[in-house]
């Protein structure tokens, strides 16, 4: 237990290293020269997907369903953001509007999917997605079609301007921070722990007196709800949206990000979210920089290890590699390394037949 | 206290790490680095590929010449997946580096989402993209390495009236920024000419089977189909319509009577008519000779992204040693209104013009598939000779 | 009506190679109680098993083909099983799961590294001769591809009622526990689904790629399709998987042809599969054809 009583000074220290790192440190002496812009960008949309990754990680990893929809509900954010800041209306207001409506559309595909068995709510989110996307390119006269929307502008606060990407940056990770503690508080609460006590056991959570269609709903319709948010956050930041980030294939990718996170942990969505969104960037860049760290070498040869270690190539090894020595994900590998003496009866817990996914622990 | 401070060792270095990759890697000064902001990945993989090796062969040509104004080129390559967000990332990552120049993306949707950045920061970014609107939202930065669609399609618009006699037209087209910014452009242009548009149909990016499109063609009473959609799913369309007999002229772009589409549809490309803006069988002994070298070395024939890519790098070097120097602003006004002809600069294939919006003009071709080759039939003057 | 039937027949034979992706899926769950994402990947590749052997060994096609199946199955099958599926069911089906995304991002990056981005013409087994039945145009090709990849399924469905091992194999889907108990090879016969799996997507692979041409991206749409077409037919059957693939065939292409007569755009065309399985869903989970899911939860 001794693990738990450092959680809140790690933390602490975590949000000092993410406001402070865009800044140039080097006049008060340390070696550090801050984030370019590229830098601050890529933070950003880094804290954005951990925002929806978040809601997915209350799906899957708290009330033990699946979804493939989070990145319509991304999208659908997105989208109301950008055509109400356009119509002139507050970000505020864009923000609240993206939380809500996907939070009631969250409901009404739900209720019915939740009626069936395990599984057919991560058929019915599938198709979902795909009908979403269908709307984004088609239906031109509200979201341009394929051709997406342009010029969407950042907001201001308190008359300052959110344009450079630094104070964007804080702006997303002050919003981050909000939505993080919300999750944290909703799942501490009683409420929280009845999703707990529904993911270990769905037959004596209800034999216990809890609503089980009724939490699940909720959970889902939440976790879609963070989806809308990070959406709303995401529009002003790119500037620019049309339907490909809201595919099938990246509301695959956010399954995939709280997995490897470790799902079912407040870190995790975070960590899954670095690995989807600020690996692949720096393997790329890894990549290229060969030429120069092989300087000397037979140009073919560079070009063929290059070839080789193409980024997406490395990035699905790293993610199997991942998944079959810490399938319980970092979060999980990460408290082994610190542990050093098992707990009995925290990670290691066998899988259970068609018990959904494995855990890492308690919530973190 | 012990988990503790490994906890936080452990979190630092990862942190510091981290961190180390996220900031600017230093290079030597003797090369200068060009990002390439392209489609390496996603739905534009092909397209970005093409590009990718035609502008890696071009740098290999001026570096074993000298370089430009003595110094080496270094091409990086960022993948934008074809994605509007990552490209719009890998642009911002490309100009922290300060470079001379960018290229790409080629995707139109991309370009859209990127050209305000590189106006604001004034550096020349040599686009593939064909939008029509590309050039008119106020950029002084993006030069075009193919005609725009505000171009081509009056050319296509002047054939079907002059050259086919059609009166009335269906038009299929693939549902992308590609597909759906040249159906807006040619019905404009259509309807300026008194043709009629009977039928206009819709296709999907990756869609493999046509019958239901050919069904309608087949009962849609037209004197000819405009069809333009990307070379593979040309190729199906072109197989279907054999297969159920449409005989009605198909017209089409580059991406209907490329070499690419009658390697993939063989016969059924018989007998298809369009215009060609850069294409790799033009009867120019530059063109020939290039087709040559893309397909000696990477084993395939380039389309004309291979050819948009390959010239890439060649109007950087001509706008450069024009300006004197190797400077971002610089290049950029040099390219603005300059021309560059294959006697000066022979990687430039054929003469072209670059307005100050950064539209190209030169030369283009008629074209026809006969006898598993496309045929030039007439060659199209440059609307500003 | 000579429309109709020319969309219909159109979609059958598309359908039919839907229902042979389908019926991976459905195999798979049956073995793993796993989704693998990277089914339509595992038809996209063996048409390269098929181009590489033609061009390096110089073989002739139909040899080719028959190399295709066989490292298909070795490299779809065996490999799958062992290197992937093997290290990560011990912890539970959602680490596999995911790893199928990675596995499906390996091999359409690795065929667009190391082979091409560019679509390839793929030869075709059967001749294109055109057949004219009362206007409607039919190719032998699309009878033939009709045909073989139904013939594979009744042989598949013919092995798994009518042989021991069939039996055996059928044992250990509905109950390993049980069916060790009774002495079956349970490990042997999961291996075994693994490679039919591997095989089937390597026929439907060569049926589909002369239409399709060989391309690295080919595998997103075919999985989705096959994937919903499982799901509709139900996804613990082989029969289901038949007719959720022709069923999603041949809606799709009726759709494309008779949307906008109902004032709906034909680009929602893809839309319609995904209605019908959310109705099948809600109306009748097991599927079109499937049974009730017997395995105890």
């Amino acid at each position: 237990m001794t693990f738990d009583r450092f959680k809140i000074p790690a933390l602490l220290l975590t949000v000092l290293v993410l406001i402070v790192l865009p800044l140039d440190l080097t006049s008060i002496g340390l070696p550090w020269r801050g984030l370019r812009s590229y830098g601050m960008l890529n933070l950003s949309r880094w804290l954005v997907i951990a925002i929806a990754a978040m809601g997915v990680n209350l799906i899957v990893g708290y009330a033990g369903q699946e979804t493939l929809a989070q990145a319509a509900f991304f999208g659908i954010g997105a989208y109301l953001t950008a055509l109400t800041t356009e119509a002139g209306l507050p970000w505020g207001i864009a923000f609240i509007a993206a939380g809500a409506l996907t939070f009631v559309v969250g409901i009404v595909l739900g209720f019915p999917a939740l009626r069936v068995q395990k599984h057919y709510l991560a058929f019915v989110t599938l198709a979902f997605t795909i009908f979403v996307w269908l709307v984004f390119r088609n239906e031109e006269w509200l979201t341009g079609g394929v051709s997406g929307i342009q010029g969407i502008r950042r907001p201001s606060l308190f008359g300052i301007s959110l344009r450079p990407p630094l104070y964007f940056y804080w702006f997303t990770l002050s919003i981050t921070a909000v939505l993080t503690f919300v999750m944290w508080w909703l799942i501490r609460s009683p409420w929280g722990r009845a999703f707990t006590a529904l993911r270990e056991n769905a037959i004596r959570a209800e034999s216990l007196g809890v609503d089980v269609r009724t939490y699940k709903l909720l959970a889902f319709a939440i976790g879609s709800a963070y989806g809308g948010f990070a959406g709303a956050l995401y529009a002003p930041l790119i500037g620019f949206i049309d339907p490909s980030p809201f595919a099938l294939a990246p509301s695959l990718l956010f399954m995939l990000m709280v997995v490897v996170g470790g799902s079912g942990t407040l870190v995790g969505p975070f960590l899954g979210a670095a690995v989807a969104v600020l690996l692949p960037d720096w393997l790329e860049v890894a990549n290229s920089n060969l030429p120069t760290w092989l300087a000397g070498w037979n140009p073919k040869s560079i070009a063929f290890i290059q070839h080789m270690l193409s980024y997406l190539l490395v990035y699905a090894i790293i993610v199997i590699v991942m998944m079959a020595f810490c399938p319980t994900g970092l979060v999980g590998l990460f408290k082994k390394l610190v542990t050093p003496t098992r707990r009995p009866h925290a990670d290691d817990k066998g899988p259970t037949l068609g018990a959904g996914t494995p855990k890492a622990g308690e919530a973190s | 206290m012990r988990p503790f401070a490994s906890l936080t060792r452990r979190s630092f270095a990862a942190v510091s790490i981290a961190a180390l990759t996220l900031a600017a890697p230093a290079f030597a000064q003797d090369t200068i680095k060009i990002p390439n902001i392209i489609e390496l990945s996603g739905a534009g993989a092909t397209v970005g590929t093409n590009w990718k090796n035609g502008s890696s062969l071009a740098v290999e040509e001026i570096n074993a010449a000298g370089g430009i104004l003595g110094k080496k080129i270094e091409l990086v390559f960022v993948d934008t997946a074809s994605d509007p967000g990552k490209a719009r990332a890998g642009i911002q990552r490309a100009l922290d580096d300060k470079p001379i120049a960018i290229f790409g993306p080629i995707y139109s949707g991309s370009v859209s989402a990127t050209l305000q950045m590189t106006n604001e920061a004034e550096v020349p970014q040599i686009i593939g993209g064909e939008a029509a609107n590309l050039t008119a939202q106020g950029s002084k930065y993006i030069f075009r390495t193919s005609f725009g669609q505000n171009v081509s399609m009056p050319k296509i618009a002047n054939y079907l009236r002059d050259g086919v006699k059609a009166k009335t037209i269906a038009v299929v087209y693939v549902n992308n920024d590609f597909g759906k910014g040249g159906r807006n452009s040619i019905m404009k242009e259509l309807d300026s000419r008194g043709i009629k548009v009977v039928l206009d149909l819709s296709t999907e990016a990756g869609q493999a089977d046509f019958a239901a499109d050919v069904v309608k063609l087949k009962a849609a009473n037209v004197d000819a189909v405009f069809v333009y959609t990307n070379e593979e799913e040309s190729a199906r369309f072109l197989i279907e319509a054999k297969k159920q007999g449409l005989n009605k002229p198909l017209i089409g772009e580059t991406t209907l009577l490329g070499q690419k589409v009658i390697d993939l549809a063989k016969d059924a490309a018989e007998g298809v008519k369009g215009h060609v803006g850069l294409t790799v069988d033009a009867d120019i002994p530059l063109v020939k000779a290039f087709a040559e070298k893309f397909r000696a070395k990477y084993n395939y024939a380039s389309d004309h992204n291979g050819i948009k890519g390959y010239i890439a790098p060649y109007m950087i070097k001509a706008a450069a040693e024009k300006a004197g120097k190797l400077d971002a602003k610089a290049i950029a006004e040099a390219l603005r209104g300059m021309t560059i002809s294959p006697t000066t600069t022979p990687g430039i294939l054929i003469e072209g013009t670059w307005d100050a919006t950064g539209e190209i003009d030169r030369i283009s071709f008629l074209a026809e598939v006969k006898g598993g080759k496309q045929v030039i039939t007439q060659t199209l003057p440059k609307l500003k000779p | 009506m000579t429309d109709f039937f020319q969309l219909v027949i159109a979609g059958l034979a598309t359908g039919a190679i839907y229902a042979l992706a389908a019926v991976g899926f459905t195999l798979l769950w049956q073995a793993s109680q796993t989704i693998n994402f990277a089914q339509g990947e595992f038809v996209m590749l063996p048409a390269f098993f098929a181009l590489i052997a033609t061009s390096v060994l110089g073989v002739p096609f139909w040899i080719a083909v028959l190399i295709a199946i066989t490292a298909s199955m070795l490299l779809l099958g065996l490999t799958f099983k062992f290197a992937i599926v093997d290290p990560l069911i011990k912890h539970g089906p959602m680490p596999l799961v995911i790893s199928t995304i990675a596995v499906a991002i390996l091999l359409k990056d690795g065929i667009k590294e190391f082979y091409s981005a560019e679509a390839q013409p793929f030869p075709s087994l059967l001749p294109s001769t055109l057949i004219d039945v009362f206007g409607v145009k039919v190719s032998v090709a699309q009878i033939g591809v009709f045909f073989i990849a139904m013939a594979a399924i009744a042989a598949l469905q013919h092995f798994l009622s009518s042989t021991r091992t069939g039996r055996q194999m059928q044992a250990t889907a509905q109950n390993p526990t049980v069916a060790r108990i009774l002495g079956v090879p349970v490990e042997r016969m999961i291996l075994y689904t693994f490679l039919i799996n591997a095989a089937l997507a390597a026929v439907a692979s060569v049926l589909i790629s002369p239409v399709y041409f060989a391309k690295f991206t080919n595998g997103e749409p075919l999985g989705l399709a096959a994937f919903v077409a499982a799901i509709v037919g139900g996804f613990n059957q082989v029969r289901g998987a038949i007719a959720g693939g022709l069923v999603v065939g041949v809606i799709d292409n009726l759709a494309a042809g008779y949307l906008d007569r109902i004032g709906v755009a034909s680009s929602y065309r893809q839309a319609v599969p995904l209605i019908l399985l959310v109705l099948v869903i809600l109306f009748r989970p097991q599927g079109l054809l499937g049974r009730k899911e017997e395995r105890a939860v």
